[in-house]
């Protein structure tokens, strides 16, 4: 297991590599002269030729694209991805400072989702073809189907101006987090119940359901002793999939109800065309996407042992 | 959705090509060459609605000039925000623009650029998807880690960050979509051309001096559109809503352009005087995108009937 561990994140590496190349090629997508781009950015006066000459010279613009992509790397792998256009502060402080907001609802989503879904999709397998399983598919379909970005308003115009329970936007206190939460939990909870459903069912499927039922266990011991644990696996690693989703879903949600994490970061960048955002942005959640993978795969193999022992061996071969 | 966690789950567990495959193995061994399909669909109740919910928008957004009361971008500045009536039967908007006219043309921009963008990643993942699985080797390896990399993100992300780099316009965000969504369909193709490479009739057509080129027009492409055209399909829902999103964001279409995402951003501030201006179009996407999830539900419970 420690082994397999290792070699799982010591893989990170090639595609870490992968992921600072994506960023550094697409910022070369932007439009227009770099150098002539940065001058207009970093002051408001309209800069002349020469000090446009020197900043192409100071970011070594005329070099070579290997050569840029190389010195890009070496300053980004020491935390230097630049400094945004628009608030002029370094590209790393403001990911690292807006990130646990998002992380927060993130997180908070997850929770209501599992919440919402794992009841549902167990009710809805056992008491399959019943009005509550109809209730849970059509449920299901609609958290499949709502945009966040309407939801979100549905949920302000209820909660927010017609019962005036929670604020509207913002991050003041515990009540602000609930409205962008439920938005962005609402799908997730969708696509979970509708698995935690069917993996339910095919367990309850296989014969060893069919051996403890024929022993005399009653409906309850058969579910929670027997099929439970087997049905969840799947659930598991989709919920950790689920997670990553959430951060990215949280893009939108978050410009909604003005919740100051990356999501909002992001547009904001987009609008403002702050490249260096944008590019440190696709640098650091590709970084934090894969390591959440990366750590979902080792807790499936952690939790499922058939998993571990086929790494095993494959590894060892 | 399903599917596409399913295809996502293949992405992120780094185990992507024996899950790849094995979920092009099951879509294969259901999906060719065994006709009826239509016929097993139309028992589904869910595959029926949904087709009639597609139909209906379809042929509502092609027929919007004729059904459509005012032209969708005219003025009357006298009458802004007005409720429903029988000259304007879903009322005005801030402008005075007759919102049910802008609701119908706006389907034809919102299904056209789901469907546009739906048949490009098509093309482009199924070119890509056999070319790697036909050629297999060093091009293969390159390909599929370009594969790895883009599906490392949440789609909507990096296609978000593409958008942001090219710059604004429905031009730049119909190719960050493109350039994100190819991805999933290559794997899936390339695990389908994978299984059909080993099969007799592939085996007989290279043994007959039948060149690479011709094999993969000739034989492998046509036994993968099946399949592909069911995902295609699970896939119309999550495009209409990613690109709404970017035009709801406001990079996409320009003011006065009536889309349903742009009518949603332009609703925003009369959220609290005149909310129907958000409720209209936002019941237009979950309509639309209700239709399509549940006709992509019916082919898939229809192909792969073990888990209804």
């Amino acid at each position: 297991m420690k082994r397999y561990v290792l070699i799982r994140f010591l893989s990170l590496v090639p595609l870490w590599l992968g992921i600072s190349m994506l960023a550094f090629l697409l910022s070369n997508l932007a439009p227009g002269d770099p150098a002539t781009v940065i001058a207009h950015r970093l002051s408001d006066a309209p800069p002349s030729e020469e000090q446009i000459a020197t900043l192409r010279r100071e970011y070594h613009l005329d070099d070579t694209l290997p050569l840029r992509y190389a010195r890009w790397l070496g300053s980004a792998a020491q935390g230097d991805l630049g400094i945004s256009y628009r608030t002029k502060e370094p590209v790393l402080m403001e990911l690292a400072t807006h990130f646990p907001a998002t992380l927060q609802i993130a997180c908070a989503a997850l929770v209501i989702a599992l919440a919402i879904a794992l009841p549902l999709g167990v009710l809805a397998a056992v008491r399959r073809g019943s009005w509550l399983d109809h209730a849970a598919r059509v449920g299901a379909l609609l958290g499949a189907s709502l945009p966040s970005y309407w939801l979100g308003y549905l949920l302000i115009l209820l909660f927010a101006l017609a019962l005036g329970w929670l604020p509207v936007a913002g991050r003041d206190g515990t009540g602000a987090m609930i409205l962008p939460s439920l938005t962005l939990g609402l799908g997730t909870a969708a696509t979970l119940a509708r698995l935690t459903r069917s993996s339910l069912l095919e367990v309850l499927g296989e014969d060893f359901v069919r051996t403890a039922r024929a022993k005399g266990l009653s409906e309850w011991a058969v579910l929670w002793h027997h099929s439970l644990k087997a049905a969840l696996l799947p659930v598991v690693t989709v919920t950790g999939i689920a997670f990553g989703h959430l951060l990215g879903g949280a893009v939108i949600v978050e410009g909604i109800f003005a919740w100051p994490g990356v999501g909002n970061l992001l547009i904001n960048s987009i609008y403002d065309r702050d490249y260096p955002m944008i590019q440190g942005f696709v640098l650091f959640m590709g970084a934090v996407f894969t390591l959440l993978s990366t750590a979902v795969d080792l807790s499936y193999a952690w939790i499922d042992p058939r998993v571990r022992y086929a790494n095993k061996r494959r590894i060892g071969r | 959705m399903n599917s596409r966690r399913k295809i996502l789950a293949s992405a992120t567990t780094h185990a992507p090509f024996e899950l790849a495959s094995q979920g092009a193995e099951t879509i294969s061994l259901l999906a060719v060459g065994r006709p009826g399909i239509f016929v097993r669909l139309t028992r589904d109740w869910a595959a029926i609605v949904g087709l009639s919910i597609v139909f209906l928008l379809v042929g509502l957004a092609l027929t919007a000039p004729f059904l459509a009361p005012h032209d969708p971008a005219a003025q009357h500045l006298s009458e802004r925000l007005q409720s429903p009536s029988l000259t304007f039967p879903l009322g005005t908007d801030n402008l005075g623009r007759c919102i049910l006219s802008r609701l119908l043309f706006g389907a034809r921009l919102s299904l056209g650029f789901a469907g546009v963008t739906s048949l490009l990643v098509l093309l482009l993942g199924v070119v890509v998807g056999a070319v790697s699985g036909f050629a297999g080797g060093f091009l293969d390896a390159v390909i599929m880690r370009v594969v790895d990399l883009v599906l490392a993100f949440p789609l909507l992300l990096l296609a978000l960050a593409i958008t942001g780099f090219i710059g604004n316009g429905i031009g730049s965000v119909l190719v960050g979509v493109v350039s994100v969504w190819w991805a999933s369909y290559a794997r899936i193709v390339r695990g389908l051309v994978l299984s059909l490479r080993e099969r007799p009739f592939i085996e007989a057509a290279r043994a007959g001096g039948v060149t690479p080129i011709r094999i993969i027009t000739r034989h492998v492409i046509p036994n993968v559109i099946p399949p592909i055209i069911v995902l295609a399909t699970l896939e119309m829902g999550s495009l209409l809503l990613a690109i709404s999103g970017f035009n709801f964001l406001g990079l996409g279409v320009q003011p006065p352009t009536a889309e349903w995402g742009a009518m949603l951003n332009d609703g925003r501030p009369f959220l609290r005087s005149a909310p129907q201006l958000m409720i209209y179009p936002g019941l237009a996407i979950s309509f639309a995108v209700m239709g399509f999830n549940l006709l992509g539900d019916g082919l898939r419970d229809t192909l792969d009937p073990r888990l209804k």
